[in-house]
């Protein structure tokens, strides 16, 4: 062993050897680097600018230029940085900072050079529309929202661009005091946008509305039931389809199922 | 002074130019200005021309996105544009990090560093291409611009035009890593993105050329210059640099005494002085 | 209800028990706790001083001692009583005065200085109601109470956000809607959508000024088509017609004031640019205009006639239902509704029919009907018309003063009512509705003050707006104002900051916060503000309710009254109760009153502070830790407390050893007792959540005026069946005449326990939006933020909740005049301009032609831009319309 160990590496097992190195290391690398992409780009409680991509296309298609935000007359934009912990160059905002305050003619959106900022989306009948950007969808958190108090807040309500749509009031007596009523803001998916304005006015120390992305905000019923009462429900049914179901009980087939009666009897 | 502008005016120039841009791109946010907004990733140049990396455009693509109009002529510009300048004219004229770099490579001098580094230096400069693969399989893998996450570039350049968070680090790392473990180590060996240019600038016009009876083998270009490597025919024949790794810095020109580099236009060099002798190094 | 720590308080507990909240607040109360620690909460007094620390008007603030603050006022107040007498020493008084501060304030200044250049900011808060009240009833402050809220079916709120002002009134009208949905009806009329439009049944839109024209339409229909509405009875019993003159001018400058001579050939006069003139000169004369045209013509104008204005005047005389009648026959529904609409996209037929509907509500047969209105009725050129058109339609159909019906004033500062208006802390008033005009009043005031006979000053006529102008006139040489923000809370704004930092005056101000008053006085004192101090206030229900001292003031601050009774230190008998030649409107010399004085006992260097303050009776007062009213609370002023403030004479201040603020009180209270004014003793209101007077043995009163709720209506009425009895003392015999004025030749006929339905037309307001100057601005109030926000911009919660003023207007007008949402953008008057930030979405939605842009905002000085004409009747600046143009700025 000793005495092959001396002998003089061949040029071809060199370049073997070399080539394998190389694959090793580009490998090693790659898994490391690959690692650290994935842990960056899994943030997903982050607003984007109006007409922004599907996260995972928006990442993708994002080249992380910051022409959003300069376009942004608000500064309600940021590039994040190193340390921020959120996808490196990115785009995104902090709405109790600064809200989005929905510009009529949404300066960030046709400037982006990459479309990962869709006009398309945030475009009614051929004209920038705003109000049809799903930046995010604001929740409220009913405990500590004083309006469930009984106090006359509404300043979410107030606050909204599109109050009556976005946000309404639902009206409630308030039989403690017996003469006066709740005023609680009712938030509706349809209509909000996300903006954010109604998380910076909130007067609570931290917000009791509060915008998050859509897809973290909104749940999902399905498309097996529609309601009835409600004709534009009917548009659900463009989903549905029929669906194979199983359960535990249901795993093997019926035949499968009978042939076997184990303890039945 | 005279000997100062001569032995820096290239230095002076590209510093001038690197810092101007950056802080064009400062105004553009800041300030509002419309002559260069955005940031090296994608620009826009007052207001109506895009100017995209196509780098990053190349790792979009290999990680599925289907390209915008927009991006696409902003590549296209940008392409053109260092293919007719040369590829890493980016690398020395515009590109934030050559600063760091070169102040790395200006304190290792002064440090004597070299000296205490003796000994085979344990990257290959072919190392860039190898992380540009390596940086389009990830892409393609992961489905997002891999290189774009990481890149020092423009963690700095961002972080400049927008605010720097941790980017910083980012820049001492570097730093450090020029210092004390590789010289020229960055730029030189491991930046993907100079290994883009340096494929892209293997066909561009502008070249330093090389007269070697003019030449008194000094040396000071071969130590001064980050890609050493391009200049294997100093003292030897009478053709233009014409390997893409060249950043056309033109700092050999600066402390060349004897006027034996300087810049020319490919086609000229090719069509007058040394005409054959350049086709024949093709 | 309050939590301290360490000294401060920390937080506000909703009192479950408190009868007219229960508890609930809007979000200004909620963070009540935080008002009174901004981190720039004036701490010391401050002086304008050059670098050898003399005052100098151009020098910087830098703070002095309580001391040198008291000399250097000393100087000026009495250079200024040598200058034009008692006219020249002026105080902007406040609604936010506790009642204390205020009668404090009162009797210094009516009582020692013998000056009336004492008004409120309540006065361009709630004038013209006063007047609609005085006119109306002959006595202040309304009949109903907020529990009309819940026994109503109706709801019509005129001119007012009430969503966004009253909110917990407002809670209150939403539990009524939702307690009977279909029975319960809301009205809101407005001149632009806003939040109370929200909760309404019908929302009528009105070109700005012509809510007069509207109300007289409703009485039309009341009188023409369903006169089987009309209550004749209750009428004959206790109702008389009457009217007054029409060309009454619009309360601005009159030609040949001093700061608007000489008329120069451009236009322009004085200190007044051309294009101002051009709105001033029609306080002489005006040119009846087409839409005003018809409804003058039952008075002998028709339009195109020339209008001479002689001034306001608050006469009138009786005239017959028949007069009355002709009155109403102008309003016709097609032509009211010709000029009411407010918005020109909507469709004339559907705005008729709205209008019929408003009609029909009121005068439906059981439907019980509430009429809500604050400042879109009071600061109205014609607001004392407006206030007294609305008790008409009341009167009318017996819906006045009776539970669940009657048209009800909202006012909305702290103490508007219980300091301002009960104490009457106005020019002309004197406490508990006594004039100082009249002769038996001032006698009954001086009594009581313990001064000689002859003391008061008759001439009252210096109110907030004349106390501007007298300034800019040079008349008034030292202002003080005390807790209020006169210099942005008034239109025309300019012109009184220019008076104020560019002449020969010496102006100073107390306040909490470096607000706009501040900043353009030369002295500056720190007061201790609500929870600091012992106090009450009253509410616009007639609820009087007190508090106690929670905390120790910050820093040097010190209290309205302790200011007031130190400043009376420095004044002498001699000093000020010798004889005053005439000066302003007072033609004739105040007596020498010195000898009278001494007869009292008083000698020439008796103090001011031994008279009106630390008299014998106010020493009766004790200071007491076993009284359980003040056990275990501080009282700063009686006893001074643990900061050891150095006080006016340099010494530390140890307190005055008495009662001050029970004294106060007390001697006020004496004033209203047995007049219909009864307030309750001191003590009890420290036992109770609030009374509402007149509180007769022991017990509040809902509904004045109705012999079945009150103890005087019940006096009144005794005897007979009536059920009510108006029985205010004021304007209660008139003389008799037409719609086209008086028969001079007629008798007074004494009118006792009657109300008064006026004929009142309506009329253009001064300044209308005309080519250059297209749209009507209206200024107002968020809710976020108290009136001029000094207090709440610097609650971090309320200042990030509305930041700014904005400009709101319709979408269209911000496109055509390229105006982007969210861009800034000039909105431009003949008296001057500022910027602010276009909305077109959000909350207040007007149509197109018209602007809303609030005015709590100091960096967005509408005030500036606003006109300062006012009612000529109540002298209420009318803040909800002028004209101005709108541009990218």
């Amino acid at each position: 062993m000793n005495d092959k160990k001396r002998e003089p590496i061949s040029d071809r097992r060199k370049f073997i050897l070399s080539m394998a190195r190389g694959a090793g290391l580009a490998a090693l690398g790659g898994l490391v680097w690959s690692a650290y992409v994935d842990e960056v780009t899994a943030s997903t409680l982050l607003l984007r600018p109006p007409g922004a991509l599907a996260e995972k296309d928006f990442l993708k298609t994002c080249i992380k230029c910051g022409l959003c935000v300069e376009a942004c007359p608000y500064d309600t934009l940021l590039l994040a940085k190193p340390g921020d912990n959120k996808p490196l160059g990115t785009p995104y905002f902090i709405p109790r900072d600064v809200p989005c305050y929905m510009c009529t003619d949404i300066p960030c959106v046709p400037v982006c050079p990459t479309g990962a900022l869709d006009e398309e989306s945030v475009t009614t009948n051929g004209v920038l529309d705003i109000n049809s950007a799903e930046m995010g969808l604001a929740v409220i958190d009913a405990e500590s929202c004083i309006a469930f108090w009984g106090i006359q807040c509404d300043a979410c309500y107030r606050a909204c661009p599109i109050l009556e749509e976005a946000i309404t009031i639902d009206y409630a007596q308030n039989l403690r005091t017996g003469k006066h009523a709740y005023m609680t803001p009712v938030v509706h998916s349809d209509a909000c946008t996300g903006c954010g304005m109604c998380e910076l006015a909130c007067v609570t120390e931290k917000a009791s509305i509060f915008v998050l992305p859509r897809e973290v905000s909104m749940g999902k019923a399905g498309s097996h039931y529609i309601k009835g009462w409600d004709k534009s429900d009917e548009k659900r049914l463009e989903d549905a389809e029929m669906k194979t179901t199983t359960t535990k009980l249901s795993e093997k087939s019926a035949m499968d199922s009978l042939n076997d009666s184990e303890d039945l009897y | 002074m005279k000997t100062v502008w001569n032995n820096y005016r290239y230095l002076i120039m590209r510093r001038v130019v690197q810092v101007g841009l950056l802080f064009l791109y400062f105004g553009g946010n800041a300030w509002g200005w419309t002559i260069l907004r955005g940031n090296l990733s994608s620009s826009r140049i007052f207001d109506m021309v895009p100017m995209s990396d196509p780098y990053a455009a190349l790792q979009m693509l290999a990680a599925g996105v289907l390209l915008a109009s927009d991006l696409l002529i902003g590549v296209a510009v940008a392409t053109v544009f260092y293919l007719l300048i040369g590829g890493r004219v980016f690398c020395s004229w515009v590109c934030p990090v050559n600063m760091i770099t070169d102040a790395a490579a200006w304190l290792r001098e002064k440090l004597e560093i070299n000296r205490v580094q003796n000994g085979k230096v344990p990257i290959s400069r072919n190392m860039r291409y190898w992380v540009l693969g390596l940086s389009l399989v990830i892409s393609a893998a992961m489905g997002v611009a891999a290189f774009e996450f990481i890149s020092p570039i423009s963690m700095v350049h961002r972080g400049i035009v927008f605010g720097l968070g941790f980017g910083w680090a980012a820049m001492l790392v570097i730093f450090l890593f020029d210092l004390f473990v590789l010289k020229n180590g960055w730029c030189g060996h491991v930046c993907p993105l100079g290994g883009f240019y340096s494929l892209l600038g293997r066909f561009s016009l502008i070249r330093v050329h090389h007269d070697e009876e003019a030449c008194t083998l000094c040396m000071k270009c071969k130590v001064i210059c980050p890609e050493p490597q391009v200049l294997y025919m100093v003292g030897k024949e009478t053709i233009p640099v014409l390997s893409g790794e060249c950043t056309n810095c033109a700092r050999c020109i600066e402390v060349c005494d004897d006027d034996a580099l300087g810049f020319s236009i490919r086609k000229l060099v090719d069509n007058k002085t040394t005409g054959d002798k350049d086709e024949s190094n093709k | 209800m309050l939590a301290t720590k360490n000294g401060k308080i920390v937080a506000v507990k909703g009192d479950p028990a408190a009868p007219v909240n229960r508890g609930l607040n809007c979000i200004k109360g909620y963070f009540n706790a935080k008002i009174m620690y901004g981190a720039d909460r004036l701490t010391q007094p401050l002086l304008r001083m050059n670098d050898k620390g003399e005052f100098d008007k151009h020098g910087k603030f830098a703070p002095v001692s309580w001391k040198r603050a008291f000399d250097e006022m000393e100087v000026y107040a009495k250079k200024a009583l040598q200058h034009g007498g008692p006219e020249s020493v002026a105080v902007f008084a406040s609604g936010q005065y506790t009642i204390m501060e205020g009668y404090a304030a009162q009797k210094m200044m009516k009582g020692g200085f013998r000056s009336n250049a004492f008004d409120p900011n309540a006065r361009h808060c709630m004038a013209s109601a006063v007047v609609g009240f005085y006119q109306t009833f002959g006595i202040d402050e309304p009949s109903g109470c907020y529990d009309d809220i819940e026994l109503t079916d109706t709801v019509v709120a005129w001119g007012s956000n009430m969503a966004e002002m009253h909110p917990i009134l407002w809670s209150r009208v939403t539990d009524r809607k939702l307690s009977d949905p279909d029975r319960v009806k809301v009205v809101s009329i407005q001149t632009y959508t806003h939040r109370t439009s929200d909760l309404a049944d019908i929302e009528i839109i009105f070109s700005p000024n012509t809510d007069t024209a509207l109300w007289n339409y409703v009485a039309r229909e009341i009188v023409y088509n369903h006169p089987e509405a009309i209550d004749w009875d209750f009428i004959k019993k206790h109702i008389i017609f009457a009217a007054g003159p029409v060309n009454i001018g619009y309360g601005m400058r009159r030609a040949g004031e001093k700061s608007i001579t000489p008329v120069n050939p451009d236009g322009s006069a004085g200190k007044y640019s051309a294009k101002e003139m051009e709105i001033i000169n029609k306080e002489m004369k005006t040119i009846v205009s087409e839409k005003e045209g018809p409804a003058l013509e039952p008075y002998g104008y028709k339009a195109g006639d020339t209008m001479n204005h002689t001034g306001g005047t608050l006469g009138h005389w009786e005239i017959s239902f028949e007069e009355y009648k002709k009155s109403l026959a102008p309003y016709t529904l097609d032509y009211t509704a010709k000029i009411v609409k407010g918005d020109p996209d909507e469709s004339i037929e559907g705005f008729k029919k709205k209008l019929q509907a408003l009609a029909a509500l009121y005068i439906e047969k059981d439907r019980k009907v509430v009429s809500f209105w604050t400042m879109g009725m009071n600061q109205h050129t014609r607001g004392t018309w407006d206030n007294t058109l609305s008790y008409n339609v009341h009167f009318m159909l017996n819906k006045q003063a009776r539970p669940g019906s009657g048209a009800f004033s909202l006012t909305g500062q702290p103490s508007a009512c219980g300091t301002a208006r009960e104490v009457g802390t106005f020019t002309h008033r004197l406490p508990a509705d006594l004039m100082v005009a009249n002769p038996a009043h001032r006698k009954i005031a001086e009594k009581k003050w313990m001064i000689p006979e002859g003391t008061l000053n008759s001439v009252g006529t210096q109110h907030i707006m004349k106390i501007h102008r007298d300034i800019e006139d040079g008349l008034v040489k030292f202002a003080w104002v005390n807790v209020c923000n006169p210099y942005q809370d008034s239109g025309s704004a300019t012109h009184w900051i220019k008076a104020a930092r560019e002449m020969d005056n010496f102006i100073v101000t107390s306040d909490g916060y470096p607000g706009i008053s501040a900043k353009v006085s030369d002295l500056i004192l720190p007061s201790a503000m609500i929870y600091e101090k012992w106090g009450a206030y009253g509410n616009a229900e007639r609820r009087t309710q007190h508090w106690r001292q929670q905390v120790i003031p910050v820093g040097d601050a010190m209290s309205d009254t302790w200011q007031w009774a130190e400043f009376a230190k420095r004044f002498t008998v001699d000093d000020l109760w010798g004889e005053w030649k005439p000066s302003g409107d007072r033609k004739e010399a105040l007596p020498d009153v010195r000898d009278k004085a001494k007869a009292m006992g008083y000698s020439g260097d008796t103090t001011m502070f031994d008279i009106l303050y630390a008299n014998p009776v106010a020493k009766g007062y004790k200071i007491d830790q076993n009284d359980p009213i003040q056990k275990g609370y501080d009282n700063s002023e009686c006893s001074g407390d643990s900061r050891n403030v150095v006080g006016s004479d340099d010494k530390v201040f140890e307190g005055y050893g008495f009662f001050i603020q029970k004294y106060l009180f007390e001697e006020y209270a004496a004033f209203g007792r047995g007049h219909g004014h009864d307030l309750a003793p001191f003590d009890v209101y420290h036992k109770v959540r609030g009374l509402k007077w007149p509180v007769v043995d022991g017990k509040e009163t809902q509904w004045r005026f109705n012999s079945k709720y009150d103890p005087y209506a019940a006096k009144e009425t005794k005897g007979t069946d009536d059920e009510f009895a108006f029985y205010g003392k004021i304007a209660k015999a008139l003389q008799h005449g037409t719609l086209t004025g008086k028969d001079n030749e007629s008798v007074k006929v004494p009118l006792p326990n009657k109300a008064k339905i006026f004929a009142r037309p309506y009329m253009d307001p001064p300044e209308m939006p005309d080519a250059e100057y297209d749209t009507w601005l209206c200024t107002g109030r968020v809710l976020e933020h108290w009136h001029s926000g000094t207090m709440t911009m610097r609650v971090p919660e309320l200042f990030r909740a509305v930041p700014e003023a904005l400009c709101y207007m319709h979408p269209k007008d911000a496109k055509d005049k390229e105006l982007k949402q969210g861009g800034l953008c000039w909105v431009e008057s003949r008296r001057g301009r500022v910027k602010a930030r276009v909305e077109t979405r959000g909350r207040n939605r007007p149509a197109r032609g018209l602007v809303f842009v609030p005015w709590f905002d100091e960096k967005v000085f509408i005030n500036k831009v606003c006109l300062d004409a006012t009612c000529p009747m109540s002298k209420q600046n009318d803040f909800k319309k002028c004209a101005v143009k709108i541009y990218k700025a």
